[in-house]
């Protein structure tokens, strides 16, 4: 009887392999087809997503101005050991190449850079760059503390070390209120330009706020919409899209004309004799927070009514079956069901707001800009990109941060985005 | 199709087995529903002058088809719906405007409404926490409703880790662990297999008569509802169609509806020619005579559906009177094991079917014979016609 299970098992083991190989084929072919559809979009991102934030997380370290216009300058400046006052050869290093840039006229990035950490640095390269002789009257050490007097003192040149650096930590450091003193230690910067750390409390602050306020108008919304019969629920659902319909510019505009000093909210009011003065409603936070909620309310009630929608009502039921008050049983089922829509409502509303630009700009006051005015404002105005790249990576950081607080709390899998 | 039975008093078998389980007295019923109506629409009612009480202790089902209304009684009675009209009392105080949450009734829901946020254990412990009970003593009626249900190790599970069988169980012991003296059940086996919905029913069952509790149990299974029923209210179109023990519903159905909607049952069109005794005869379409029972057959010249069940069909011709013995044709056999189910052609029907117990004359029933099938006149009832 053993005659006839060997062949049985030499077969079966051969089948098995073969078995393993047509599988292994069908897979490739699966894994080739996914790779397939995921690709277009996979590498719109990579060419337009992630490149662009890499090199926003790369321009914030950059400091390649001195390096590019006087590349032997930032050779010899890195190998001194940067106590007291360069050695000659750094002068001259330095006076060719100052000559060379005035001729060919490529100094500005370079006083640009220096005026970041020492203010009266643009006026002092140029005037040395014109006044500079083409021989050293006899070293240029002399020469060049003879034209201005700021080559004779150690602080330039520690500044002029730290900008022969590749990289730089200045603009991040100045996007929380930090510098580096003449000895190279971060400190604190003097109270009255230390502003930065109070626009990202104020932005992370204007972002809590809008969210829970959402939250709290969402809610109840997403309830009824989530408990109509569908007919009904999907009209009002378009009415909750409506405000898409139209451009951000063009509804921020008009809150502006509802909110304004003589606008129709504050006649309503004095015409019922509710106020005698006109409120302030408009230019201040009290705007910023009107026109945000609106702006962002859809953003909190999909989501919310996506996962509502699919809670059974006999939840709810049962609860009050077995005795639970129609408090208790919301409280205790219907909520803890509703977290993971809380959780991505919340979080999408908070991290638009947090980014928001237009809204603040055009509907608060001075003191209601958020972080993304002032990225705004070094990139436009100032073509500060150093400092705006690093006030946006602080920001990516601080949410990420929050993000992963979050799912430390709640858990990834606690959000449900529809 | 007559409405009959209404207000049918408990069968006597039910109120004695009731009165035995919880030895209270049965003078007044535990639930009544009082000329309750329910419309959603203003036009139809769903629910049309519902007049029942049920006994303390008893296991009544209402059977019915999907729209007939079983499921809005219940559903009035939990008080999650409202009657438009009529009172529902329970222990004789009205609770028509009482909210859920305050009649103290379990209920276990079709899909069972386990909260999926939170263990088994949490499940149970649930109306007992919102009854403010003291911890110790909720830890040890969830261990012991666990161990009613057999699950005594899976306190610690979610209800997505359980089976369907599994969850069915908790949505029991959930229902059960108050103490309630009413227990609500809508279509609690419809979720489960053919297998583990048998061995469901006995168990719930077990429990019903282990605790006393009243329970209204609503399916449309009828095997469900024969299975496990004290008594049976057969719902449809809004009308309790007959209310009564499983025997008398399956043996003795009052009309049409309850004939077919119960168990196999074999029709015959005829016109009633004379009534007598309880007894009448009938005309078939094709000319012979027909003795039955005359149910809701009155007066001759009536037209009238006979019913008779696959089981009560014999073979063997006698001269009795009260017998009636009619031609027939085999078209098809079923071979089934323990029995042999025959198609026939009689009179001018097509498909009346006969169950042959299996034996070794059975060889004789085969394609295309000739037979003669008989029954006696008591299991022939002359129903409304159809």
């Amino acid at each position: 009887m053993t005659a006839p299970t060997v062949p049985r098992d030499s077969s079966l083991q051969a089948s098995s392999g073969g078995l393993k190989a047509e599988l292994r084929r069908t897979q490739r072919r699966r894994k080739l087809e996914a790779v397939a559809l995921v690709a277009p979009l996979f590498l719109f991102l990579a060419v337009f997503f992630l490149a662009p934030i890499a090199a926003m997380l790369f321009r914030s370290l950059d400091n390649s101005e001195l390096p590019s216009a006087m590349p032997r300058t930032a050779e010899v400046l890195r190998a001194w050991d940067g106590a007291g006052l360069p050695p000659e050869p750094v002068f001259a290093t330095f006076a060719s190449e100052l000559a060379a840039g005035q001729k060919a006229r490529n100094l500005a990035g370079v006083a640009k850079r220096l005026t970041y950490e020492l203010p009266n640095m643009r006026s002092a390269l140029f005037a040395t760059a014109r006044a500079l002789p083409e021989q050293p009257d006899g070293t240029w050490q002399k020469t060049l503390t003879g034209a201005n007097a700021v080559w004779g003192e150690p602080a330039t040149w520690a500044v002029m070390r730290r900008a022969a650096a590749p990289f730089t930590p200045l603009y991040l450091l100045a996007a929380v209120d930090r510098e580096m003193d003449a000895n190279g230690n971060i400190v604190s910067v003097a109270p009255d330009r230390a502003i930065y750390v109070d626009i990202f409390i104020r932005t992370f602050w204007i972002a809590i706020v809008v969210t829970v306020v959402c939250l709290f108008l969402g809610y109840p919304l997403a309830y009824k919409l989530a408990s109509l019969p569908p007919r009904i629920a999907n009209l009002l659902m378009i009415l909750v899209l409506l405000p898409f319909w139209t451009s951000i510019l063009v509804r921020t505009g008009a809150w502006v004309v509802l909110l304004q000093r003589e606008g129709p909210i504050n006649e309503t009011l004095q015409t019922l004799g509710l106020i005698t003065e006109p409120l302030q409603l408009v230019y201040n936070r009290v705007g910023v927070y009107v026109a945000m909620v609106h702006i962002l309310l859809p953003f909190m009630i999909l989501p919310l009514y996506s996962v509502m929608k699919g809670i059974s009502p006999a939840y709810v039921r049962a609860a009050t079956s077995l005795g639970a008050t129609p408090f208790t049983a919301f409280r205790r089922v219907y909520l803890p069901q509703t977290v993971p829509g809380i959780g991505a409502g919340g979080l999408l509303v908070f991290i638009l707001g947090v980014g928001y630009y237009i809204t603040p700009a055009l509907v608060g006051g001075a003191g209601d800009q958020m972080v993304s005015y002032f990225v705004a404002f070094f990139t436009n105005q100032t073509i500060n990109w150093g400092m705006a790249a690093a006030l946006g990576s602080v920001l990516l950081v601080a949410t990420l941060v929050l993000y992963w607080i979050y799912a430390k709390l709640v858990g990834v899998d606690g959000m449900k985005m529809g | 199709m007559s409405q009959t039975d209404l207000s049918a008093a408990p069968g006597g078998t039910a109120q004695n087995a009731s009165s035995q389980a919880t030895g209270q007295s049965v003078s007044s019923p535990h639930v009544e529903f009082i000329d309750v109506r329910k419309t959603y629409d203003g036009e139809t009612l769903v629910v049309k002058n519902l007049n029942l009480e049920i006994q303390r202790g008893e296991f009544l089902t209402l059977l019915g088809p999907s729209g007939s209304g079983k499921t809005t009684s219940l559903m009035m009675l939990a008080g999650f719906e409202v009657p438009t009209s009529g009172d529902i009392r329970l222990a004789g105080r009205s609770i028509a405007r009482l909210p859920p949450h305050r009649r103290d009734i379990g209920m276990v829901f079709q899909n069972y409404a386990l909260f999926p946020h939170m263990t088994v254990a949490e499940n149970l412990a649930f109306p007992l926490s919102v009854r403010k009970m003291p911890k110790a003593e909720i830890g040890e009626r969830v261990a012991k409703a666990l161990g009613m249900v057999h699950l005594s190790q899976l306190g610690g599970r979610r209800p997505a880790e359980l089976s369907g069988g599994q969850q069915q169980r908790v949505a029991l012991a959930r229902a059960l662990v108050f103490d309630p003296q009413l227990v609500l059940m809508d279509e609690p086996l419809g979720a489960l297999d053919k297998q583990l919905r048998e061995h469901m029913q006995l168990e719930i069952k077990h429990i019903h008569e282990s605790l006393g509790v009243t329970v209204v149990y609503v399916t449309h299974d009828q095997t469900e509802a024969l299975t496990m029923s004290d008594r049976i209210a057969v719902f449809n179109n809004g009308i309790i169609q007959q209310i009564d023990l499983p025997d008398r519903i399956y043996q003795q159905p009052c009309n049409s509806f309850v004939a077919n909607f119960i168990g196999e049952n074999n029709r015959l069109n005829g016109i009633v020619r004379e009534v007598s005794g309880g007894i009448c005869r009938v005309e078939l379409k094709t000319g012979q005579s027909v003795f039955a029972a005359a149910v809701a057959a009155h007066e001759p010249g009536q037209p009238t559906t006979l019913s008779i069940r696959p089981e009560r069909i014999g073979f063997q011709p006698t001269q009795d009177e009260a017998v009636t013995s009619l031609e027939a044709r085999v078209l098809e056999r079923i071979y089934l094991g323990d029995h042999l189910r025959l198609r026939l052609a009689v009179a001018d029907a097509e498909d009346f079917m006969v169950k042959v117990p299996f034996a070794d004359s059975a060889e004789a029933f085969q394609t295309g014979h000739a037979v003669s099938v008989c029954w006696a006149a008591k299991d022939c009832r002359a129903l409304d016609p159809v």
